[in-house]
């Protein structure tokens, strides 16, 4: 042992050292071209040559000078799902816009109600009233006072709030629906694609080429007419034109993910297809999926406002956001809160989903592990 | 920072053979300490690393994956991340590379200092032909400019032995074979004439008959162009054949160096002489690291595997399509491991795929377990799946990352609605105890264990329910040799205990040597030999097996070296060249450089 060199240790010490993996701080490949690159570094194991006792852990005995990292059972484990929500609850932007998204959410549904749902706020949308003080906002923001109109009256004297409100409530529903179920038909026509090729993948990527040349704005206005204001139909309109680029990207992770080889060990074991796109391959694009489903949720909700504006959306005496701006566009100058409220909501709306989308789309990402510069 | 110079007077740490004080030097690390900045704290990759490499001479830096062998090399090209901190001194052929400018570094590289990388695919851009690529880098450093630069490429391809080179000029990479794409990338380090030359890992990605033809030219050059070489690799075979002195890594320090006798034969580190020890020899033969397979095979035991002129095609579109498998025979019976050995394109794995039933047949008979699998449904071929297992070469691309280990093991035992929750849990429990991991995985995920315990849960994947056959795919290709021995001990032993059949397809002959029964040498999709394993090893027929033996490095420079002039017999023999540098008059090559090239 007298031959063994003095390692280089004591007079450096490592003050800045990796965290420890589980520590949920952990970086994935800091090293470059260190081979194992899922391996996160390992403090203690890392930088002691001579220390050979603390090598033979858990492992038993050829651990000594092995590079193996030992495993470590003292911390706690991370699923993916818990290390996901970690990065996304870091996020700062994602984490203001959920809360922007929610208190909207949140105001829409309960200030008017829904349905046979009391809401808080005694006016009715649908009612006319006096016209007091030209309809001005009677907001207060110092002292906070809300006054009798808070968002101001339109021209039959109808409380603006309570159409702002269900305006909101109108563009969220239809935002929602199409997000989830243009995710479903673009997940599943992508997956089905990507994973049985041949035949399939040609009529199915076919078809999704169709719904892109035909410009989504025209389709919308004739079969918005059909729909004849409303809500539902509209929401399941927009669904339909809505899942082609998801679709498309979809398949082309699934062409990648089905070459890996651990589909090629499940179909190995005898799983069957539907077992493999659900089990093995969907899970590892749900990144993707879901950053295109807030985008969609984002566009939507442009695009309904861009429909009932042209009038082949949500009709009257109902609303939506979209129809208060294309309603009262004239009054832009003369009373232009009646632009402003509805607008400033979408802008809302869609900027706290686009950056949800931003915060989950580093929450999936491995290579979120930047380095420090 | 405080140096640690005080602990090189001891003389093991120096280790012999290194160069004094005075002796002329190409490239010197003093001290070099390397640390990467990340977000999640520093990580200390190099520490403190005292190596010198003399003008004709190959020096080895040798280690397994994350020992810094790698981020050593690069501070000598400055090629390092920006977030890396290097502390200590650098010196290439006289110039401290830590107080060039820029612009002074951008002339050294390439021109005093030259690499070549490990995998040639990617190190040459795919989009450009050969003749821009050599070109580019003699007209940056004005060695020569037009007609002269294409000419000299000209002269550098067949100086590395590139047939036809001039009609080789106009081809892109992926025209090229793998050796012939090797060879561009090492006429292009050379192309400057620099004075050492960086070799990170040059072989990996080669065949082993290749690698002993581009060691070879190595070889060669360094001996008639003098120039010095860092070889960087994890393959003793590879520092057997090729280093005068060896510098053994581990964990960012140098733990052990001296001449490569001294280090391969007479080791004094523990970590050395554990890596010695886990490297298979060839030739050695069973019982290697405590390996046993139990010999005896039942002559009447019913055949896993029945091969007859098996046929194997890829469709190409608009091409007549690609024969993978051309006619290929054999047999496996019940408790007999096969190696099935060759190099790359040899088909071997379009077999093993083609036993899961992943691949169709063109023609010819398959049976497995004694069915046959070209008329089967999929219900059948499902029942009969169940019987197979399977293990892939890439720990890391066969394990689903999404789901928990336990359930990975699980997992075929739920395809096949074996036993209820508890029996299962209990079955994983086995499973990972007999695979000799803690039962604490179970809930863990695959990034969370290392390659060599991720390798290990597919083999308890393989063996969930107790198949019959079993086909292992490379399974140690992708580890460390600390690992792999590790690895292959646990399959041998669980082979013993189980008793099931197995198709070991592998390129490495020492490890088939080391557990297969019989050896089936595949070339281009045709059979060449197939036989007992000690008729392949130790008495082969045909040329190719004898030429893919011969081509096997060991881990001893002696040994290797008498191996290499009975391959060299062997390959005149059989009328092949021996690659080498095919220059007469060095003065001659060195006088066709401009007398611009940049000097500084």
């Amino acid at each position: 042992m007298s031959d063994r060199p003095t390692p280089p240790g004591d007079d450096r010490p490592d003050q800045d050292l990796p965290r420890t993996p589980g520590s949920g701080r952990e970086g994935l490949s800091p090293v470059p071209y260190q081979q194992d690159k899922a391996a996160p570094q390992d403090p203690d194991r890392m930088d002691d040559v001579t220390d050979r006792a603390d090598g033979a852990g858990a492992d038993g005995d050829a651990t000594t000078y092995s590079v193996e990292k030992p495993l470590d059972l003292s911390q706690k484990s991370y699923s993916q799902g818990q290390l996901v929500r970690r990065r996304f609850l870091r996020h700062r932007g994602a984490m203001v816009s959920l809360a922007g998204l929610v208190v909207i959410t949140v105001f829409a549904f309960s200030s008017i109600g829904y349905g046979w749902f009391p809401g808080w706020w005694e006016k009715e949308y649908w009612r006319g009233g006096l016209v007091l003080d030209q309809g001005r906002p009677t907001l207060e923001l110092w002292p906070p006072a809300l006054g009798e109109h808070p968002f101001g009256q339109d021209n039959a004297g109808k409380d603006y709030f309570a159409l702002t409100m269900r305006g909101t409530q109108r563009s969220l529903i239809v935002a929602f629906t199409v997000g989830l179920l243009s995710t479903i038909i673009g997940t599943i026509i992508g997956a089905v694609a990507g994973f049985y090729r041949g035949w399939i993948e040609a009529i199915l990527m076919r078809i999704t080429d169709l719904f892109i040349v035909i410009p989504a704005l025209v389709l919308a206005a004739v079969f918005g007419k059909m729909a004849n204001g409303g809500i539902w139909p509209l929401a399941f309109l927009l669904s339909v034109i809505g899942w082609t680029g998801l679709a498309r990207l979809v398949r082309g992770e699934v062409l990648s993910l089905r070459e890996r080889e651990f589909v090629a060990a499940a179909e190995a074991i005898g799983t069957g297809s539907g077992r493999i796109i659900f089990k093995h391959i969907l899970p590892n694009t749900v990144g993707t999926i879901i950053v295109s489903a807030t985008l969609a949720i984002a566009a939507t909700i442009l695009t309904e406002s861009a429909l009932s504006f042209l009038g082949w959306g949500v009709r009257a005496p109902d609303t939506s956001l979209g129809l208060l701006i294309s309603t009262y566009q004239n009054s832009f100058q003369s009373r232009p809160w009646l632009f402003w409220w509805p607008g400033m909501i979408i802008l809302a709306i869609a900027l706290a989903v686009n950056f949800l989308g931003d915060g989950l789309r580093d929450a999936f990402d491995p290579r979120q592990n930047r380095t420090a510069d | 920072m405080t140096t640690t110079t005080d602990n090189y007077g001891d003389q093991t740490y120096t280790g012999s053979g290194t160069p004094l004080e005075g002796e002329e030097v190409v490239l010197a690390f003093d001290d070099v300490d390397v640390r990467f900045r990340t977000e999640f704290g520093s990580v200390h990759a190099v520490k403190g690393v005292d190596l010198r490499v003399r003008p004709g001479e190959v020096v080895a830096l040798v280690g397994e994956s994350g020992s810094g062998k790698s981020v050593t090399s690069m501070t000598a090209m400055r090629l390092l991340p920006s977030n890396a901190r290097i502390g200590g001194a650098v010196n290439v052929a006289g110039k401290d590379v830590g107080r060039l400018s820029e612009r002074n570094m951008r002339r050294l590289r390439g021109n005093d200092v030259a690499m070549v990388f490990q995998e040639p695919m990617t190190a040459l851009n795919p989009v450009l032909t050969i003749a821009t690529q050599m070109i580019e880098s003699m007209e940056l450093h004005a060695v020569a400019r037009g007609q002269a630069a294409h000419d000299r490429a000209v002269e550098l391809l067949g100086m590395v032995g590139i047939p036809e080179p001039e009609r080789q000029m106009k081809k892109y990479p992926h025209e090229l074979s793998g050796g012939q794409r090797q060879r561009v990338v090492i006429a292009m380090a050379i192309s400057c004439d620099p004075k050492v030359i960086i070799a990170d890992e040059p072989t990996t990605a080669l065949d082993v008959t290749v690698q002993a033809d581009i060691l070879d030219l190595l070889r060669s050059l360094k001996d008639k162009l003098n120039t010095g070489i860092l070889l960087i690799t994890h393959n003793m075979g590879v520092v057997a054949d090729m280093a005068d002195r060896v510098a053994v890594m581990f964990k960012g320090e140098i733990v052990e160096r001296g001449t490569v006798e001294e280090v391969l034969l007479r080791p004094q580190h523990e970590y050395t002489r554990m890596l010695l020890g886990s490297v298979p020899r060839m030739g050695a033969g069973r019982g290697q690291m405590g390996i046993r397979v139990r010999e005896e095979v039942d002559a009447q035991a019913p055949m896993a595997i029945e091969l007859r002129n098996l046929v194997i095609e890829y469709q190409r579109l608009g091409k007549p399509p690609f024969r993978a498998v051309d006619d290929v025979s054999f047999d496996v019976r019940k408790g007999e491991i096969v190696g099935l050995v060759g190099e790359s394109g040899s088909g071997k794995s379009t077999i093993g795929r083609c036993a899961l039933g992943l691949i169709p047949a063109a023609s010819g008979d398959f049976k497995l377990l004694g069915e046959d699998v070209i008329s089967m449904n999929r219900g059948q071929l499902k029942s009969l799946r169940k019987r197979i297992g399977v293990i892939f070469q890439d720990p890391a691309a066969s394990l689903n990352p999404r789901l928990p280990i336990g359930d990975c093991i699980a997992e075929p035992l739920v395809v096949h609605k074996v036993g209820d929750r508890k029996s299962r849990q209990q079955r994983v429990y086995d499973l990972l105890e007999a695979v000799q991991l803690p039962r604490e995985v179970y809930n863990r995920y695959p990034h969370e264990v290392s390659g060599g315990q991720r390798q290990r849960i597919c083999v308890a994947r393989a063996l969930t329910l107790d198949p019959e056959l079993l086909v292992a795919d490379e399974p140690t290709s992708a580890l460390d040799v600390s690992v792999q021995a590790r690895v292959l001990k646990i399959f041998a032993e669980l082979q013993d205990q189980f008793g099931f059949a197995c198709l070991f397809i592998s390129h490495d002959l020492a490890v088939i040597d080391l557990l297969a029964h019989k050896v089936v040498v595949l070339q281009n999709g045709k059979v060449v030999e197939a036989g007992p394993r000690e008729q392949i090893m130790e008495n082969p027929q045909e040329e190719y097996t004898q030429r893919l033996i011969a081509a096997a490095p060991v881990p001893d420079p002696i040994e290797q070296e008498r191996r290499r002039r009975e391959r060299h017999e062997l390959l005149l023999a059989q009328g092949e060249e021996i690659a080498e540098l095919q220059v007469d008059d060095i003065s001659e090559f060195r006088g066709t450089i401009s007398d611009e090239k940049d000097t500084f």
